[in-house]
């Protein structure tokens, strides 16, 4: 047997464990799972998104999957990752001998596989009980793409809080961040319906740009380039100031 | 062969305004199949010292091998044959203690059956069987600190690093570390161990190494460092606030050494080679000298005692700022 082999299973087994534990605290399913499920059910209900063509669920559901990716990489991860280092565990976990890509990577295969149940629980949601159909210009890879940079993007930003702050401050920055990309992120309102400067600041964040890929790989809306040029600099720029800063105790 | 060499290790911690020497030039050296003891009080640097041998923080200065590797250049070797057991019981608390161990085991490169053996191995030889299935949030300290030793020893280290095993729990649970640690180390595990107790450092380890303000500033065995503290003390406290000087003149002559008073307590020590016989003796001539007492008492030497004969102090707390994550 070669040397990578066993390390990969143990990332593998830790990325397991991961994913249990978020099952197990009912606030993380609250945030990745609830309400997004819960945001896309009342707006999509409701049906009145301000100044689209077509269906509110067309552009409600490729919103909540972003805010579904926001929710499990920058509020779900980071908060459970900063009180994993105020308790210790990711100091007991840094004396194992599995390497810190080891563990970053267990973390991110955690938080793919819950995106994974929350695109199930939303697209259900949204055909079940919304009449969401998917159009035949839908790109699965663009929705894969869009998958794994937003997942870098906001699991690097949701590390790189854990990693600086305290863990009370990581909890209400967190928090706070998710409300306002729900508020300014073009998951419920278009952007273009924000106040001009509030809109200029909107579209250089990382919600916007993931929703609007989202939206590309649903309905086949024209370039896809721009959003996914800004997501890739925000996923780069995080992740790689996570590592520079990421303590383990 | 020796287990853990250390020369000359520095670590600075610094913060705005301050700065700390946590550690400020410490040699180290631990032989195969002993028991090292650093002893010290809080933000001595005992915890430092850990964690530099265990990897997890880089030195300012000095160079430190662990079962021959270098633990600047090869942390991961260090990491796989060492076992670390921390002071705050770090395992997750809403995994239960079974689930911990199996992915411990799994971290230490176990396939999952070998890990599910081993975590029911560890299981039944801390007492955890009846526990094993619920989560560790329901866990006592005594517990938490057995499963956190359990999770240490999951891949059969020959070197076992505990940092304060029993910090913090009651008196019956840490008689009863100390059973596992004995036993342990019977099997040929060689330790390092960090304490606030010199009774613990007195039934653990071969050699003890005291620990203050980053430095070490004294070495030898217990029997040895006993000699230089003088044995058990005899320990008074004065009723009346005034008779105190006359107290310690009393005892002076009685116990071995100079009695020391701590005028804030009324409390008047003195160290005694001669058990319960020179007790008595204090209570006849401090009674016959018209001198009421509150409280009387034979103890074994405490850390104060060390550190007051050693340096001339009681052993101080540093600021509770050399540590983060202390206050969690």
């Amino acid at each position: 047997m070669s040397r990578p082999a066993p390390a990969l299973r143990a990332v593998g087994a830790l990325a397991g464990y991961e994913l249990r534990l978020t099952a197990r605290r009912g606030e993380n399913l609250l945030v990745t799972i609830v309400i997004p499920a819960g945001v896309l059910l009342f707006f999509g209900t409701i049906g009145v998104v301000p100044g689209i063509d077509g269906r509110p669920v067309d552009f409600l559901l490729p919103g909540t999957l972003a805010l579904a990716v926001i929710a499990s990489g920058l509020a779900s991860l980071g908060i459970v990752t900063a009180y994993e280092r105020v308790y210790g565990v990711l100091k007991r976990l840094g004396g194992a001998p599995l390497p810190a890509w080891g563990l970053v990577a267990a973390k991110l295969a955690a938080v793919l596989a819950l995106e994974l149940v929350q695109v199930a629980v939303l697209v259900a949601v949204g055909a079940g009980a919304l009449g969401w159909r998917p159009s035949p210009a839908a790109s699965l890879p663009l929705l894969v793409i869009a998958l794994v940079l937003g997942t870098a993007a906001f699991a690097g930003l949701g590390l790189l809080l854990a990693g600086t702050l305290r863990a009370e401050a990581t909890l209400a920055i967190a928090n706070g961040l998710f409300l306002a990309c729900l508020v300014l992120g073009g998951i419920v309102l278009p952007l273009d319906q924000l106040p001009a400067p509030l809109e200029a600041v909107a579209r250089l964040l990382p919600a916007g740009a993931l929703a609007d890929l989202f939206r590309a790989a649903l309905t086949g809306a024209p370039n896809p380039v721009g959003p996914a040029v800004a997501l890739a600099a925000w996923a780069v720029g995080a992740a790689a100031l996570a590592v520079r800063t990421f303590r383990w105790d | 062969m020796r287990a853990i060499t250390a020369e000359g290790l520095v670590k600075v911690y610094r913060t705005r305004k301050t700065e700390v020497r946590a550690l400020d030039g410490v040699d180290l050296e631990v032989e195969e199949g002993t028991v090292l003891g650093l002893l010290g009080p809080n933000g001595a640097g005992k915890t430092t010292a850990v964690r530099i041998l265990a990897t997890l923080l880089k030195p300012d200065a000095g160079r430190a091998t662990v079962a021959g590797y270098d633990v600047a250049t090869q942390p991961e070797a260090i990491r796989r044959v060492i076992g670390l057991s921390g002071q705050y019981a770090a395992v997750d608390e809403n995994l239960t203690g079974r689930e911990n161990l199996w992915l411990f085991g799994r971290l230490y490169q176990l396939g999952s059956a070998e890990a599910t053996k081993r975590a029911g191995e560890l299981l039944a030889q801390f007492d955890l069987v009846d526990a094993a299935d619920r989560v560790v949030k329901t866990y006592s300290g005594g517990m938490r600190r057995r499963l956190d030793l359990g999770a240490a020893l999951i891949g059969r280290p020959r070197l076992l690093i505990l940092d304060e095993p029993t910090t913090g729990l009651d008196p019956r649970s840490r008689i009863g570390m100390w059973d596992v640690i004995r036993t342990l180390v019977r099997e040929g595990v060689t330790l390092l161990l960090t304490t606030q107790y010199l009774e613990e450092a007195d039934e653990l380890a071969d050699s003890i190494a005291v620990v203050d303000h980053g430095k070490i500033i004294a070495r030898g065995t217990a029997d040895e460092l006993k000699l230089q503290v003088g044995g058990e003390r005899m320990e008074v406290v004065v009723h009346d606030r005034a008779r105190t000087e006359d107290a310690a003149r009393i005892m002076s002559a009685i116990g071995v050494g100079q009695a020391s008073i701590d005028e804030h307590t009324r409390r008047v020590t003195v160290p005694s080679d001669g058990g319960s016989k020179r007790l008595a003796i204090v209570i006849r001539d401090l009674d016959e000298a018209g001198i009421l007492i509150d409280d009387i008492a034979l103890r074994r030497p405490t850390l104060d005692d060390v550190f007051l004969a050693l340096t001339g102090h009681v052993a101080e707390e540093a600021p509770a700022s050399t540590t983060a994550g202390r206050a969690a």
